[in-house]
C-alpha cells in the first residue's frame, strides 16, 4: 500500500509485532504518529517545505511490507562495498532489518553499544525512550517512520568513548514493490567520537520505498560524522531525515552523497544548543534520467558562538531535477554566530531543472552570515584551459564534472571515505571511469 | 558596543515630517466594501459600462480569496468592511479645471511636503501628478507633454479621454484576480496616474506622482499604468507620505508596466508612509502589487525603490521577461526600524531569449524593525540564455532587529547563469572605531557606512531624488554618493 | 613558420582584429607589443582556438590550416600557449592535469605514453629547473597559487610539453623583478632553432630579458609598425601615442612585413 489509509490499515494489523510493541511510551507514540501521518497524508507542493517536491506520486505506488527475505543476495553486493575497506564494524540490514549472520561488528572499546533497533529495545528500553522522538516532530513521512520502523541500528558511547574506524551501516533494500522503514540513533557522549556511514544499495530496478531516520545527539565537546550514500535503484523512492542535536562545543558533520532512487528527499538539520558548537552540512548529488533529488537542510543557531558551514553542489543531467533549500536560523542572543553556505548546480542537459533556495533567517545583529548559489554550466574558460593542454573536449569535460564534484569530496575528512565516495561518483559520471587515477 | 547601539539608535530616532493633517472637507462613501459601493465609486467617476463590469469581476474573484499568509509579517486581520474606500476633496464642479482652480488648502499641503505644484515653483524638470486620497487632484506639465504626443494624466481622465489604451492594457500585466490585494485593488481603485508615450518618443522630463493619504479611516487604492511604445523611453517617480494617526490604514495599489520593443521605463519609487509611533502604533499597510512586462525584444525595465516608511511593507516588484534580449532590474534599499516590518524583493520571470535581469538588495533593520528579502529567478524551459545576478545584503543595527533572505532560484534551461549571494552584518565596532580614530563623529561614522552600503541603489535614482532618498534615510552623504 | 594573413576578428559585432598580417619563422622569438585593447590577447587565443570569436583570414602554421583544427589539435601539434590569467581548477591535482597533458600530446605524436614513474621523474626534474616546490604537485591546479606561482606552472607545462610555437601572453604582468627572472631564464632555456615564440607584452621590460629577433606594434587591430629590438626601446621612451598618431595619418598601417 501506498495510499494513506493502506499504511493506516497496515499499523493496525502490525503494531502488535513491531519490536517493542509492548512499551507503553512506544505503542503511545506510534499510535500518535499513524494518527498524525493519517492527517497529514503525503505532502504535495502546495506546502512551502516540498514546493518543489510532491509525494502525490508516491501515493498511487503500491507497495507491501516484504517477507523477510533472508535469501542472500546481498552478499555480493556487501563484498564490493567492503573491498579496499578497513575492517572496522559493518551491520548490514535486509529490508529493514537486521541480518547478524552478514554483519560483523568487530571489536568495540569498552563503554560503545553498537546494536540492532530491535536489540536495543529488548535490552536498554529506558535508553531508547530518552531519544526516540515524538509524533509531532518533522514532515509526515517522518511521522509515518516513527509508526511504523521496527529496526535500525543503534550507537550508544559514553563519556570520551572513541570508535576510531567507522561504523558503516549497509541497508539493503528493494524487492520489487518492497519497503524499509528504517530507524537509526547515534548517541555520543560528552567528549565521544564516532563516524557512522549509512549506505543505501537498491537491487536490480526495483521500485522499492525507503523511508528512514537517523537521530543524532552530540554530547559536550563530543565529535559525530555522518556520511549517507544513497545509491538505490533508479526507480526507488527514498525519504530520508536526519536530525542532530549538539551541545556545547560538539562537532557534527553530515555528508549527504545522494547518486540512486527515482525519487529522493533528505531532510537534514541540526540544532546548535550549547555555546561554541560546530557544524558542517556537506552534500553532492547527482540526476540524470527523470530522477529528482531534494534536500532540504536547516540549522538552528540557538546559542552563542558557534559556526557552521554548509555546501552543496548539484550535478543535473537528463531530465533530472535537483532541489536544494538550507535555511539558516540564528536566534536573539545567539551572538558571535558565524554561518556560511554555498549551493551550486552544473546544468548538463536541455531538460534538466534545479531549484534552490538558501535561506537566512536572522533575529540578532551581532553574526556573520553569508549565502551564495549559482546555476551555471561547465566553465568555458577552464575547458578552453584544458584543450589548450591537449586533452580532447569530451576528456575536459568529465574532468570538470568530476572536478566540481570533487570540491564537497574534499571536505570528507576520512580517508576511505574520501576515496569510496569519489569511486561512486566516478560511477556515475559520463566518462568517470576514465578519470580513475585522478588524486 | 552599547554606546555605539544607543548612538546608533538615537541617530535612527528621527522624526517624521510629514505627519501632518489637512483640514479639508472630504466627500466620502460610508464605511464597508459591497457590489452598491464599487457602483457608487463607478458612477462618481463617470465609468463606462465595461470597467464597472470589470470591477464587479475582480469584487466577486475577490470574495472567493483569502489573504495571503506566507509573508514574513504580522498584523491583527484586516477588517476590510470597516474602510473607506472612497474619499475626495470637495469639489465644485467638475473639479479644476487649472491650477488656479485647486484649492489652496491642497496647494499648501503639497507645498508642505515639499511638492510645490504652482508651475512657477516647480521642481525643475519634474511634472507632478497630485493623487490626494482618491483622487487626482492637479497634474502638472501636460500641455508642454502633449506637445510630444505623451499622455501624462489621472487614471480617471485616462478613461474618458483614452478608453482604448485603458482598455487595451488594464489588468493585462497584473490580471484581476491575481492576488487577494490585485483583486481588491482592482474593484475599488480609485484613482492613479496613466502614462503613454508613443512610439520613439523619449519623454523631455522626469514624470512624478505624489500619494497622500489624508482622511481618516481611509484605504488608499491607486492604480498606475505605464505603456512606452516601441523604442519610447521613460522615467517615473513616486512618493508617498500620510498623516500621523494611532490606527492602521490600508494602502493596497497596482502598478502595471508594459514596454514594447525596444522601449525602456525607469520606475523609481521613495515611499515614505506614516510608520507608526516608536512602540508600533499606528502606520500604513503598504500592501502592493508592482508588476511589469518587457513585452517586446529588447526592452529594458528597471524599478528602484527606496522603501523607509508604512508600519508594513509587502510589495514585489516584478519584471516578466518575454521579449528576447530585454533586461529586468530591481534596485532596492529598505530601512525598518522601531516595530516596522518589510517583506519585499523582487520576481524575474525569464521567457524571451537571452534575457538578463539584475536584483540588489539592501536592508537595514534597527530598533525591532524586521526585513525580509523575498525573491524568485525562474528561468522558463525557452529562456536560451538567461543571466541573472542577485546581491541581497543586510545590515543589523542593534540586538533586537531581524534580517531574513528568502530567494527562490528554478533554472529550466541548461543555458541559464545565475549567481546569488546575500550577506548579513552588523556596522563593525571595526569600522565605526576607524573612522572615529580619524575623526569622524560617530553620526557622520554610521553616515558614511550606511551610505556606502545603500550605494548601488541610491546610484540608480534620478539626481533630485537621490538627494530626499539619503534625507530619508536620516544621513548626510555628502560626497560619498557617485 | 606561421603565417597570418588578413586575419579579421570580432566579438558579438565587435571588431577587434582588422586584417593583421604577421610571419614568424621557425627559431625565432617575436615580440608583440601595444597599448591596452590594441587585440593582442584576442590574437593569442584565436591562434590557440578559443571559441566564440568570428574569425575570417587565413593562418598557415606548419603546412596545415591552423583556423580549421580544434584547440585540443593545435596543442597536440606543439601550439602552446602561455595565459595571461591562468585558470584555477578546483578538485584536479596539478600532477593529474600535467600527465593528462603530456600524454594526450605524447599519444598524439605516437610516442609512448609516460607511467607514473617516469612521469614524476621528469616533472620533478623540471620543476627543480623553474624552482617550483613539489608541493604544487599535489595542489589543485592554479588554484590558491600567487601571480608568480601561477606563471612558473605555465613555463612548467611549456617545458614539459616541448612545444614548436610558444605564445606567451603577457606573462610578464603582475611579476616581480625576481620571479620575472625566473620566468624568463626558464623561457631562454626552452629557446631552440626548431621552436618559435611569440611574446606579447605591454612593456619592454621583458624584452631585456627575453631578447626578440622582431618586434611588432599592435594597434587598432593591425600591425603598425615592425623592426628590431630597437622599436622596444624607443615605444619605451616615447610612448604608443606617436605610433597611433602615424596610423591615423596612413590609415592602411606602415612597414608590414
Amino acid at each position: 500500500m501506498s495510499a494513506v489509509q493502506g499504511w493506516v490499515d497496515t499499523f493496525r494489523a502490525e503494531a502488535q509485532r513491531l519490536p517493542g510493541a509492548k512499551l507503553p511510551w512506544l505503542a503511545g507514540a506510534r499510535a500518535r504518529a499513524i494518527e498524525r501521518f493519517a492527517a497529514l497524508g503525503w505532502p504535495t507542493n502546495k506546502l512551502e517545505k516540498w514546493r518543489h517536491t510532491s509525494l502525490a506520486l508516491l501515493a498511487q505506488q503500491e507497495f507491501a511490507v516484504p517477507p523477510v527475505d533472508r535469501v542472500d543476495l546481498a552478499a555480493g553486493a556487501l563484498a564490493q562495498l567492503r573491498q579496499g575497506a578497513e575492517a572496522g564494524h559493518w551491520l548490514v540490514f535486509i529490508d529493514g532489518q537486521f541480518a547478524p549472520g552478514l554483519s560483523d561488528i568487530g571489536t568495540l572499546p569498552a563503554g560503545a553499544c553498537v546494536d540492532s533497533l530491535a536489540g536495543a529495545l529488548a535490552q536498554r528500553p529506558e535508553r531508547l525512550e530518552a531519544v526516540y522522538g515524538d509524533a509531532e516532530e518533522g514532515e509526515s513521512p517522518a511521522a509515518l517512520n516513527l509508526a511504523l520502523a521496527g529496526d535500525g541500528a543503534y550507537i550508544e558511547l559514553a563519556r570520551g568513548v572513541a570508535i576510531e574506524a567507522p561504523i558503516h551501516l549497509v541497508f539493503v533494500g528493494g524487492v520489487s514493490k518492497g519497503t524499509q522503514l528504517v530507524r537509526n540513533f547515534i548517541v555520543a557522549d560528552d567528549g565521544a567520537q564516532v563516524t557512522v556511514v549509512e549506505h543505501y544499495i537498491g537491487r536490480d530496478d526495483a521500485t522499492s520505498f525507503t523511508n528512514t531516520v537517523t537521530r543524532v545527539r552530540a554530547g559536550r565537546d563530543a565529535r559525530v560524522t555522518h556520511l549517507k550514500l544513497q545509491q538505490e535503484s533508479a526507480q526507488a523512492f527514498h525519504l530520508a531525515a536526519l536530525d542532530a542535536v549538539q551541545a556545547r562545543g560538539a562537532y557534527f558533520a553530515s555528508h549527504s552523497l545522494a547518486f540512486g532512487a527515482r525519487l529522493a528527499r533528505n531532510d537534514i538539520s541540526s540544532r546548535l544548543e550549547g555555546e561554541g558548537g560546530e557544524a558542517l552540512l556537506n552534500g553532492l548529488y547527482h540526476v540524470d534520467g527523470k530522477r529528482h533529488v531534494d534536500h532540504y537542510t536547516r540549522l538552528d543557531h540557538n546559542s552563542p558562538r558557534c559556526t557552521s558551514r554548509e555546501l552543496y553542489r548539484g550535478i543535473l543531467d537528463g531530465t533530472g531535477r535537483g532541489v536544494f533549500t538550507g535555511r539558516i536560523y540564528v536566534a536573539p542572543g545567539a551572538v558571535k554566530t558565524d554561518a556560511e553556505q554555498r549551493s551550486d548546480s552544473l546544468l548538463l542537459s536541455a531538460g534538466a531543472e534545479s531549484d534552490a533556495r538558501p535561506e537566512l533567517e536572522i533575529y540578532n545583529d551581532d553574526v556573520k552570515c553569508a549565502h551564495g548559489s549559482t546555476v551555471g554550466q561547465i566553465d568555458e574558460t577552464g575547458l578552453f584551459y584544458l584543450r589548450s593542454r591537449g586533452l580532447d573536449e569530451q576528456h575536459a569535460r568529465n574532468l570538470l564534472v568530476y572536478a566540481f564534484a570533487a570540491e564537497v569530496l574534499a571536505r570528507i575528512g576520512e580517508r576511505s571515505l574520501r576515496s569510496s565516495a569519489a569511486a561512486a561518483i566516478r560511477a556515475r559520471i559520463p566518462g568517470g571511469q576514465l578519470l580513475e587515477a585522478l588524486a | 558596543m552599547s554606546t555605539s547601539t544607543e548612538q546608533l539608535e538615537r541617530f535612527l530616532k528621527r522624526e517624521y515630517v510629514a505627519g501632518f493633517e489637512t483640514p479639508i472637507e472630504a466627500d466620502t462613501l460610508p464605511k464597508g466594501l459591497s457590489e452598491d459601493i464599487i457602483r457608487a465609486i463607478s458612477a462618481k467617476k463617470g465609468e463606462p459600462d465595461w470597467l464597472l463590469e470589470w470591477r464587479l469581476q475582480a469584487y466577486r474573484q475577490w470574495l472567493k480569496m483569502t489573504p495571503p499568509t506566507w509573508a514574513h509579517i504580522h498584523h491583527p486581520p484586516i477588517d476590510f468592511q470597516d474602510i473607506v474606500y472612497y474619499a475626495a476633496p470637495k469639489k465644485k464642479a467638475d473639479g479644476p479645471k487649472s491650477l488656479d482652480e485647486v484649492d489652496p488648502e491642497l496647494l499648501r499641503t503639497y507645498e508642505k511636503l515639499g511638492v510645490p505644484l504652482h508651475e512657477r515653483a516647480r521642481l525643475a524638470g519634474v511634472a507632478v501628478d497630485a493623487v490626494f486620497d482618491s483622487v487626482s487632484v492637479a497634474t502638472t506639465f501636460k500641455e508642454q507633454l502633449a506637445a510630444h504626443g505623451i499622455i501624462f494624466c489621472s487614471f480617471s481622465e485616462a478613461v474618458r479621454e483614452h478608453p482604448e489604451l485603458v482598455r487595451q492594457y488594464l489588468g493585462t500585466v497584473v490580471p484581476p484576480g491575481d492576488n487577494f490585494y490585485a483583486a481588491l485593488n482592482s474593484a475599488v481603485f480609485s484613482d492613479g496616474s496613466f502614462v503613454y508615450v508613443p512610439k520613439g518618443v523619449k519623454c523631455p522630463m522626469e514624470l512624478s506622482t505624489y500619494f497622500r493619504i489624508n482622511a481618516r479611516d481611509t484605504g488608499q487604492f491607486e492604480r498606475t499604468l505605464i505603456i512606452a511604445d516601441e523604442g519610447a523611453q521613460v522615467s517615473y517617480l513616486e512618493g508617498c507620505t500620510a498623516p500621523m494617526r494611532d490606527e492602521n490604514q490600508l494602502h493596497a495599489a497596482v502598478v502595471e508596466l508594459v514596454a514594447l520593443e525596444g522601449a525602456k521605463i525607469k520606475y523609481s519609487t521613495v515611499q515614505n508612509w506614516y510608520p507608526g509611533d516608536e512602540n508600533g502604533v499606528g502606520g500604513i499597510y503598504n500592501f502592493v502589487t508592482k508588476r511589469g512586462e518587457c513585452r517586446g525584444a529588447r526592452s529594458h525595465i528597471s524599478w528602484t525603490q527606496v522603501e523607509t516608511g508604512s508600519a508594513i511593507t509587502w510589495k514585489y516588484p516584478s519584471v516578466i521577461l518575454r521579449g528576447d534580449e530585454s533586461i529586468g532590474e530591481f534596485y532596492s534599499v529598505a530601512l525598518t526600524n522601531h516595530y516596522q516590518q518589510a517583506d519585499t524583493g523582487t520576481k524575474m520571470i525569464h521567457m524571451g531569449r537571452n534575457t538578463r535581469s539584475t536584483i540588489i538588495s539592501k536592508g537595514i533593520s534597527a530598533g525591532h524593525g524586521s526585513n525580509t528579502y523575498r525573491g524568485m529567478v525562474r528561468v522558463t524551459p525557452k529562456a536560451v540564455g538567461a543571466r541573472n545576478y542577485t546581491q541581497c545584503d543586510s545590515l543589523l543595527i542593534g540586538d533586537k532587529c531581524a534580517a531574513h533572505t528568502f530567494p527562490v532560484i528554478e533554472a529550466r534551461h541548461p543555458s541559464a547563469h545565475i549567481e546569488h549571494e546575500a550577506t548579513t552584518s552588523r556596522i563593525g565596532e571595526d569600522q565605526l572605531f576607524y573612522a572615529m580614530q580619524r575623526g569622524l563623529s560617530a553620526e557622520d561614522a554610521v553616515s558614511m557606512i550606511v551610505s556606502g552600503f545603500c550605494k548601488e541603489v541610491f546610484k540608480e535614482l534620478p539626481m533630485e531624488f537621490a538627494v530626499e532618498a539619503q534625507n530619508l534615510l536620516g544621513v548626510s552623504l555628502e560626497g560619498s554618493v557617485g | 613558420m606561421l603565417k597570418i594573413k588578413d586575419l579579421h576578428v570580432s566579438v558579438e559585432g565587435r571588431k577587434i582584429l582588422d586584417g593583421l598580417d604577421l610571419e614568424v619563422p621557425s627559431g625565432e622569438v617575436h615580440a608583440i607589443m601595444g597599448p591596452n585593447g590594441s587585440g593582442k590577447s584576442t590574437l593569442a587565443q584565436v591562434l590557440a582556438g578559443r571559441e566564440g570569436f568570428e574569425v575570417s583570414g587565413a593562418v598557415e602554421w606548419d603546412g596545415v590550416d591552423l583556423l580549421s583544427l580544434p584547440a585540443e589539435e593545435r596543442a597536440r601539434r606543439g601550439l602552446f600557449l602561455a595565459f595571461q590569467y591562468p585558470v584555477e581548477i578546483p578538485g584536479v591535482s596539478n600532477a593529474y592535469f600535467l600527465r593528462s597533458a603530456v600524454n594526450a600530446v605524447r599519444r598524439y605524436r605516437g610516442e609512448k605514453e609516460l607511467d607514473a614513474m617516469d612521469f614524476l621523474k621528469r616533472v620533478k626534474a623540471e620543476m627543480q629547473t623553474v624552482g617550483m616546490s613539489e608541493e604544487f604537485l599535489y595542489r589543485s591546479v592554479n588554484e590558491g597559487f600567487s601571480g608568480g606561482e601561477k606563471k612558473r606552472n605555465e613555463v612548467l607545462q611549456m617545458a614539459l610539453l616541448e612545444p614548436k610555437l610558444a605564445i606567451l601572453d603577457e606573462t610578464d604582468s603582475g611579476l616581480d623583478i625576481d620571479a620575472l627572472r625566473i620566468v624568463a631564464d626558464g623561457v631562454n632555456r626552452l629557446r631552440s632553432p626548431e621552436r618559435s615564440m611569440i611574446v606579447i607584452t605591454h612593456y619592454q621590460r621583458l624584452l631585456d630579458y627575453i631578447v626578440p629577433d622582431r618586434v611588432h606594434v599592435l594597434s587598432r587591430g593591425r600591425i603598425v609598425r615592425s623592426g628590431d629590438r630597437e622599436l622596444a626601446l624607443e615605444l619605451e621612451k616615447r610612448g604608443y601615442g606617436w605610433l597611433e598618431e602615424e596610423r591615423r595619418k596612413e590609415p592602411r598601417g606602415v612597414g608590414q612585413r
